[in-house]
């Protein structure tokens, strides 16, 4: 199941890091304008290709940008729309910290965007969260692009 | 004083000697694991044990003793594992000799440069091995130490470790650490996902073994004070938590009933509960739960992140890591809770702060700007000294005497994980010998006591 979910991730960064390298990893595949054909409404690939499945945070950080929260006020809005889907939000963090620190650290950041969902009506019984540290992280170099881009929450369908 | 009635070390070295001893059983007549050790009577006219060794040079400059290949059809074996352990340590030369047929010409060794000559056999017979192995004082040209291990063929490994751990004991007046595990994580696969295994290898690396499969992601294993346990963190059914491993039984069970994830655990020093912290909210808090009745107390409330708590080894006190301040920091509280006074000040961020099993110096990683140090500081945050760099060093775990760490030592990735190795290195606490374990894919090491 786990592993499933992850492959899926894993295509969808992919997806992701080919199309917005020049971004700062601000961003990855959130382009909600351009609707994907071809992925199932309320399904994982539809969050990942027409919603944007994960907010990025600063070094040490945990506060939700206005970029951020624009993202999570598209979670909201879809699962408002798919009201049976049930969510896991990962906090994830660079490799810049030590390893028990950024498992707190990490859910420190799935909790804000937790937060942020639960605040925009979302109930909190549809969302777990979970942080996997610096262990599974997105990009797999070592610069300030891919930490940035590990530094997130992804939003994933259970 | 005729010389055989000198003492052979200093009197706080000899009941340090005499606690080690009467606990293992290592000079007189023992059973260790099913080991048998027995004293052999000496080749010399005259008590064994009757040379004074001076070990003054010993720190700033490594013993220089011939270790020839033994007699018998496991000797090579045996002086090949002793050979290493000292070597590696950095505090002994071994020098390539020939075995003495009886009674060591002494010149012949002097003339080599050696302060300490070994001898010995080591033979097998139907599944037997039989270790006899003297120590000898090349410079008075007596014998320091004679003992006959008698063991299964398959411990000849083990038997040269405690022959090792004898050396260093009789020529450096403290406790040797080679017949010694080291519990690990095991890593493998691509850096995005790597797999992940609890593992256990001596500390050589030899006889390295997994615990667990790899389905889950498994972290930071720590052992009890009897050995007999690992406390470790895995995300079993994507639920990450602590559980404690019965190494004899295998037996493995959840350790206590948390919201949230329960991670960063450590027995505490008499063995009876476990630290560790727990995520809530935007922050953890660290808990104590108790390995009978599973009861939990909770010693913290911050609302910060309060993580990677350690005992000192008194057990009266706590460090941690915590950034109730703004930043990732070094606290020090009292084992009940109260009392967090912060004593890590250097620029940067601290973390995994681990305390010296001699409860004199607290390891720890510091990072800063983008790379990562290990070093040491006394418990009041005075005397901070780096260790090692690099860009990842962390997760410090001492050896049983407090004089080497242990420690992952990480590399930074390229362009799609390219480059990327994680491992396991040892590193004297002064600095000095820095080696890496040849075990492979590993971090998170955490070394046993002594009877492990």
């Amino acid at each position: 199941m786990r592993l499933k979910l992850l492959g899926a991730l894993g295509m969808a960064v992919l997806l992701a890091a080919c199309s917005d390298n020049s971004d700062k990893g601000a961003t990855t595949g959130t382009g909600a304008a351009a609707q994907t054909t071809g992925v199932t409404p309320g399904s994982e690939a539809d969050l990942v290709a027409n919603v944007g499945d994960r907010v990025f945070f600063e070094l040490n950080k945990n506060n939700l940008s206005t970029e951020a929260q624009g993202t999570l006020d598209r979670q909201a809005a879809w699962l408002a729309k798919y009201p049976q889907v049930t969510i896991q939000v990962a906090g994830n963090c660079d490799d810049r910290g030590t390893e028990e620190y950024n498992i707190a650290l990490g859910e420190r950041r799935a909790n804000a965007a937790r937060d942020y969902l639960v605040a925009k009506g979302v109930a909190a019984s549809r969302i777990t969260t979970i942080s996997y540290g610096k262990d599974r992280p997105t990009a797999t170099g070592d610069d300030e692009q891919s930490w940035a881009q590990n530094r997130n929450a992804i939003t994933s369908v259970r | 004083m005729r010389p055989s009635d000198m003492p052979l070390i200093s009197d706080g070295d000899a009941s340090l000697l005499a606690t080690a001893f009467g606990r293992r059983g290592l000079i007189g007549a023992g059973i260790a694991g099913g080991i048998l050790a027995s004293p052999l009577a000496a080749l010399a006219q005259g008590a064994p044990g009757a040379a004074e060794i001076t070990v003054d040079q010993a720190r700033s400059e490594p013993i220089p003793i011939v270790i020839p290949p033994l007699g018998g059809d496991f000797g090579q074996q045996v002086s090949a594992v002793v050979s290493a352990d000292l070597g590696n340590c950095g505090l002994f030369r071994p020098i390539a000799g020939s075995l003495p047929a009886g009674m060591p010409d002494f010149g012949t060794y002097k003339s080599l440069g050696a302060r300490a000559l070994v001898s010995g056999t080591a033979t097998s017979s139907g599944g037997a091995l039989r270790v006899e192995f003297r120590l000898w004082d090349v410079l008075t040209g007596t014998q320091i130490q004679g003992t006959a291990y008698t063991a299964a063929a398959a411990d000849v490994r083990k038997i040269a470790h405690i022959i090792a751990d004898v050396i260093y004991e009789r020529m450096l007046g403290e406790k040797g650490y080679f017949n010694t595990r080291i519990a690990y994580i095991a890593r493998s696969g691509p850096r995005a996902h790597q797999t992940t295994r609890l593992a256990i290898m001596d500390q050589d690396g030899a006889n390295s073994h997994y615990l667990s499969g790899g389905q889950w992601l498994t972290l930071t294993p720590r052992f009890s004070p009897a050995s007999d346990q690992l406390a470790f963190m895995s995300y079993a059914n994507n639920r990450p938590r602590v559980y404690m491993l019965n190494l004899a039984t295998g037996r493995q069970q959840l350790l206590g009933d948390f919201e949230g994830i329960s991670f960063a655990p450590r027995f505490a020093p008499d063995g009876r509960s476990v630290v560790l912290s727990a995520t809530r909210g935007g922050g953890s808090d660290i808990f104590t739960v108790d390995l009978v009745t599973r009861a939990k107390r909770q010693l913290t409330s911050s609302g910060a992140i309060d993580t990677s708590p350690c005992y000192s080894p008194d057990g009266s006190q706590i460090v941690f890591n915590s950034d109730r301040g703004g930043t990732p920091h070094l606290y020090i509280m009292s084992a009940s809770g109260g009392g967090a006074k912060r004593i890590s000040y250097g620029s940067g961020t601290y973390g995994s702060p681990v305390w010296s099993p001699r409860g004199d110096l607290i390891a720890f990683t510091r990072i800063a700007n983008g790379s990562f140090s290990l070093g040491v500081m006394a418990p009041d945050g005075t005397g901070e000294r780096i260790m090692t760099q690099g860009f990842t060093v962390e997760s410090p775990s001492f050896c049983p005497n407090g004089r080497v760490i242990a420690f992952c030592r990480q590399t930074a990735a390229g362009a799609g994980g390219a480059g990327f190795s994680s491992g396991i290195s040892t590193v004297d606490i002064t600095g000095f010998h820095e080696r890496a374990i040849p075990v492979g894919g590993a971090s998170d090491p955490a070394w046993s006591p002594l009877n492990g």
